[in-house]
């Protein structure tokens, strides 16, 4: 009895496995790309100032930045 | 912000390829693409000079003009990106690139052309920020981390300056009236020149021999 319990639950398990990697082969994104001449197709991509440390502002991100690239000019840098 | 911008002064490149190499570690750039690379003119000759050359991010980009299946786009402050997913590795920006700056894996048993990799003024791509996918199609987004692309923080004589084109002309242009032009620029005099009201020159630099 309980042999034939198991083995029904085996081939239940079997059974959604096969159903599930069927299925899968549904799920499968499309592809094929809509063009549109002349305009960028592509996916659309993040400003760098919207991910943390800056959450979207723009003026500390370009703060950040303009300290950088001053950082760049030795003769400030080193007060020569 | 201005558009970003590479400047590269050909008077204090030394040719170390500090630059490539902190490009190629920085993204884990693969055998045979260089996203940057220094040329080197009139070799051998006096007026020898080199200068570092990637994606120059242009304004009016020609890889982005002749890009049959538009997979480029310029970002808000002026760097051209592309898409990879799009790329069908055809090679017109190549051809249409003055600078040579897109290039092609040539992994595989055939050596077929891959899709295209270039600079991207280390800001990534078109995936989310930080991810895994970024990163490995497009290497680290050193702009969205607040910094500079890798090869001109990491050129040792400041040859190299990237960012905003206004503030980096601006050193630049600081830096030419300091140092003047011609014989000046490099030698003795500009190594070892004491300040002014700071000490004796050395004998060399008053004119004396070297012992």
């Amino acid at each position: 009895m309980i042999g034939r319990r198991a083995s029904s639950a085996i081939v239940v398990v079997a059974v959604a496995a096969a159903a599930g990697l069927v299925l899968a082969g549904c799920g499968e994104r499309p592809q094929a790309v809509s063009y549109k001449q002349g305009t960028y197709s592509g996916k659309t991509d993040q400003q760098p100032w919207s991910v943390a440390p800056w959450n979207g502002n723009k003026q500390q991100w370009e703060d950040a930045m303009r300290q950088r690239v001053q950082d760049q000019n030795e003769y400030k840098r080193m007060g020569g | 912000m201005a558009r970003m911008k590479f400047l590269c002064d050909a008077e204090r490149c030394i040719e170390c390829n500090g630059c490539v190499t902190a490009c190629k570690q920085e993204h884990e750039i693969p055998w045979g693409v260089n996203r940057r690379r220094v040329v080197t003119m009139n070799e051998g000759v006096p007026g020898q000079r080199a200068i570092s050359v990637a994606c120059m991010h242009c304004t009016d980009a020609p890889c982005l003009a002749v890009c049959p299946v538009d997979c480029f786009y310029h970002t808000e402050e002026g760097l051209v990106l592309h898409d990879k997913d799009l790329c069908i590795g055809c090679g017109y920006c190549f051809y249409a690139c003055p600078f040579g700056a897109p290039q092609f894996p040539q992994a595989g048993a055939f050596g077929v052309r891959g899709k295209m990799d270039k600079c991207t003024f280390c800001a990534g791509g078109p995936e989310p920020d930080f991810s895994e996918a970024e990163f490995k199609q497009y290497g680290r987004n050193r702009l969205a981390e607040g910094k500079l692309p890798a090869c001109a923080e990491m050129c040792a004589t400041k040859a190299l300056l990237g960012g905003d084109g206004d503030m980096i002309a601006d050193i630049y242009r600081d830096r030419v009236l300091r140092r003047g032009k011609g014989a000046e620029v490099w030698g003795w005099a500009t190594a070892y020149k004491l300040p002014p009201g700071k000490g004796t020159p050395p004998p060399a630099a008053a004119g004396g021999t070297k012992s």
